[in-house]
């Protein structure tokens, strides 16, 4: 049989589960909602913050995985999805492998497909992990009970879980775009520790630009901000336009970014390892 | 070695290659050809610029200018022209948390078709089948150099390149590699290998390139670098004096000095029956008469030292690489 992407792509994922940061991000995505609805449990007065469904947060569990997804967009779903795009490549040339793997029978771009599909895959399983974890802690605690939307109507619950999955589809759309981000820092630094640290510094500086007087006008099309437009779905009626501005602002950010990255990548020299 | 593999493209052919990172030339301008069956020594010293040669070929560095043909294809415009090419550059790496059966088995999948079946063999070749299920993070150096070899037999090589194989072995461990590289090339494998360790050359190899600065300063059979060198001879003779005036006038002598009370010269073998003949004729009768083995490091240093390439001493009469290498 040929080898081709799908070979790459198969083999990336059994590296990960030999890696130790695999297990870190994971564990990360598990173990916050989980501490979260601890705090939830143990503060004193048992009443939420001022932030969008925070005074649902001790009536039904499912408001736990949308807050998680409020406050994870600031460092927490960045770091974790880092953690693996931006290390991708860079270990290639932590370990001196990209020669070992560049002297076989595979072009260099269906090896950077392989690898770019398998980041992303652990992305989108650490989201959807944090996500499903936040629901059953959530429900434990509060109850597996109806939602206020946004608009002040209120769903049912099985209608909430399904807007609660929808939601982190959509919140994948700019995870995507801070994989794309990672795997161009990964393979231009070359460097794993420059690559993750790098690619968080750019989520946070996209957060920072947000908040600078004068530069509100920026706001709709920051990354930061698309990573609020699962909150359209929490509306009645669905307020798609969010969602539509976060493909195409996502897109804008991390085509480029990608593309750069597979350039980088078909033409760059190994001469170290 | 079959008619064909005669006949076709040879299995490494680089005209022209150069390699400049700045200011800096780390090739400039190699050409040399290995044809099939060779077992070719790449020679030079640390930093001549053989790495960077073999990254070239390889096509894990794009050439500034020249060009690189294995078996007649461009390494640099797709994997495909590395089909029964193998080898490594410098240490052969690996992913250390993964086993070494597993670091096979990842290459095998690289590699296709039935490489995945040749796993066993390929362990037991390099002797390495009872900690193949170690990770190779454990590994010595040796054992990541014999893996390196293992990795390079699932494809089924035509053509081996090896850069140092065995830098940083023991004794015992060069020994086997020696071994080892005789053994495949004694199945019809063609081998480059890049080497600073003229015994291992000159054990394994039946032709060298001497790469200096980044310029091949030789290309050609060991045996016939040496041959035309000419052989150094020590004289002793009754009548030191007149032995060394016959020397000097004697026609295929050459670089004569007096060398502590004894006579050395290079000759080839006619001139020296000749000398001999001179020398009773002279009066000068014999007392020893011996050749002086000349070493591959011998020229290697002649080659590769000094301000010119073709300095002074056994190499003076070395093939320049143009000469050499055609």
């Amino acid at each position: 049989m040929n080898p081709g992407v799908a070979t790459v792509y198969r083999w990336e994922l059994t590296k990960l589960r030999y890696q130790k940061r695999t297990y870190l991000g994971l564990g990360a995505a598990i173990a916050v909602p989980i501490i979260f609805v601890l705090a939830i449990h143990f503060r004193p007065d048992r009443q939420g913050g001022d932030f969008a469904f925070s005074s649902y947060l001790t009536r039904s569990g499912l408001a736990v995985p949308l807050v998680l997804m409020l406050f994870g967009a600031v460092w927490l779903f960045p770091l974790i999805t880092a953690l693996v795009a931006g290390d991708i490549f860079a270990s290639e040339d932590h370990n001196g492998t990209l020669k070992t793997i560049f002297t076989r029978s595979l072009e260099r771009g269906q090896i950077f497909a392989g690898k770019a599909l398998a980041a992303a895959t652990y992305a989108v399983a650490a989201i959807l992990l944090s996500g499903t974890v936040a629901v059953v802690a959530g429900s434990i605690q509060s109850g597996f009970n109806s939602l206020q939307t946004l608009s002040g109507t209120v769903v049912s619950a099985p209608k909430a879980l399904e807007l609660v999955y929808v939601g982190l589809l959509v919140y994948l759309i700019p995870i995507a775009t801070v994989v794309a981000i990672g795997l161009l820092l990964s393979t231009i630094t070359r460097n794993s520790a420059a690559a993750v640290v790098g690619t968080l510094m750019v989520s946070l500086l996209f957060q920072l630009i947000g908040i600078l007087p004068g530069l509100s006008g920026t706001t709709p099309y920051l990354l930061s901000t698309q990573f609020n437009a699962w909150q359209g779905l929490l509306r009645e009626p669905v307020d798609w336009a969010p969602v539509v501005r976060a493909a195409w602002v996502c897109a804008m950010y991390g085509v480029p970014a990608l593309a750069a990255a597979f350039l980088v990548f078909l033409r760059r020299d190994v001469a170290g390892g | 070695m079959t008619a064909a593999a005669l006949d076709g493209p040879p299995p490494v052919e680089v005209r022209g290659l150069v390699k400049r990172y700045g200011d800096l030339t780390a090739v400039g301008g190699v050409d040399l050809t290995v044809n099939a069956g060779d077992v070719y020594g790449y020679l030079g010293p640390n930093g001549a610029g053989k790495t960077t040669s073999l990254r070239m070929m390889l096509g894990l560095i794009r050439p500034t200018e020249g060009s690189v043909r294995l078996f007649g294809r461009d390494p640099q415009t797709t994997v495909r022209a590395l089909a029964g090419v193998a080898g490594f550059v410098e240490a052969p790496t690996f992913y250390p948390y993964l086993t070494g059966r597993r670091n096979l088995e990842l290459l095998a999948a690289f590699d296709g078709n039935d490489a995945r079946r040749r796993i066993d063999t390929a362990l037991d070749t390099v002797e390495l089948t009872d900690r193949a299920s170690d990770r190779v993070g454990g590994y010595s150096h040796g054992m990541r150099q014999r893996l390196g070899i293992a990795a390079a037999l699932l494809r089924e090589p035509k053509l081996l390149l090896l850069d140092e194989p065995a830098t940083g072995l023991d004794p015992g461990g060069m020994r086997d590699m020696r071994l080892l590289i005789r053994r495949l090339a004694g199945e019809g494998m063609t081998v480059l290998l890049s080497s600073h360790l003229m015994t291992e050359v000159e054990e394994v190899c039946n032709r060298v390139g001497i790469v200096r600065s980044g310029k091949i300063v030789y290309e050609g059979a060991i045996a016939e670098l040496k041959s035309s060198a000419g052989t150094t001879y020590r004289l002793s003779t009754t009548d030191d004096e007149r032995a060394l005036a016959v020397c000097r006038a004697q026609p295929g002598i050459e670089n004569v000095q007096a060398d502590g009370g004894r006579i050395s010269f290079t000759a080839g073998e006619s001139a020296v029956a000749e000398l001999s003949q001179a020398l009773v004729e002279a009066g000068a009768l014999i007392r020893s008469l011996a050749p002086q083995t000349v070493t591959l490091e011998d020229l290697f240093f002649s080659l590769t030292e000094g301000d010119h390439p073709s300095r002074a001493g056994a190499a003076a009469a070395a093939p320049q690489p143009a000469e050499a290498a055609r």
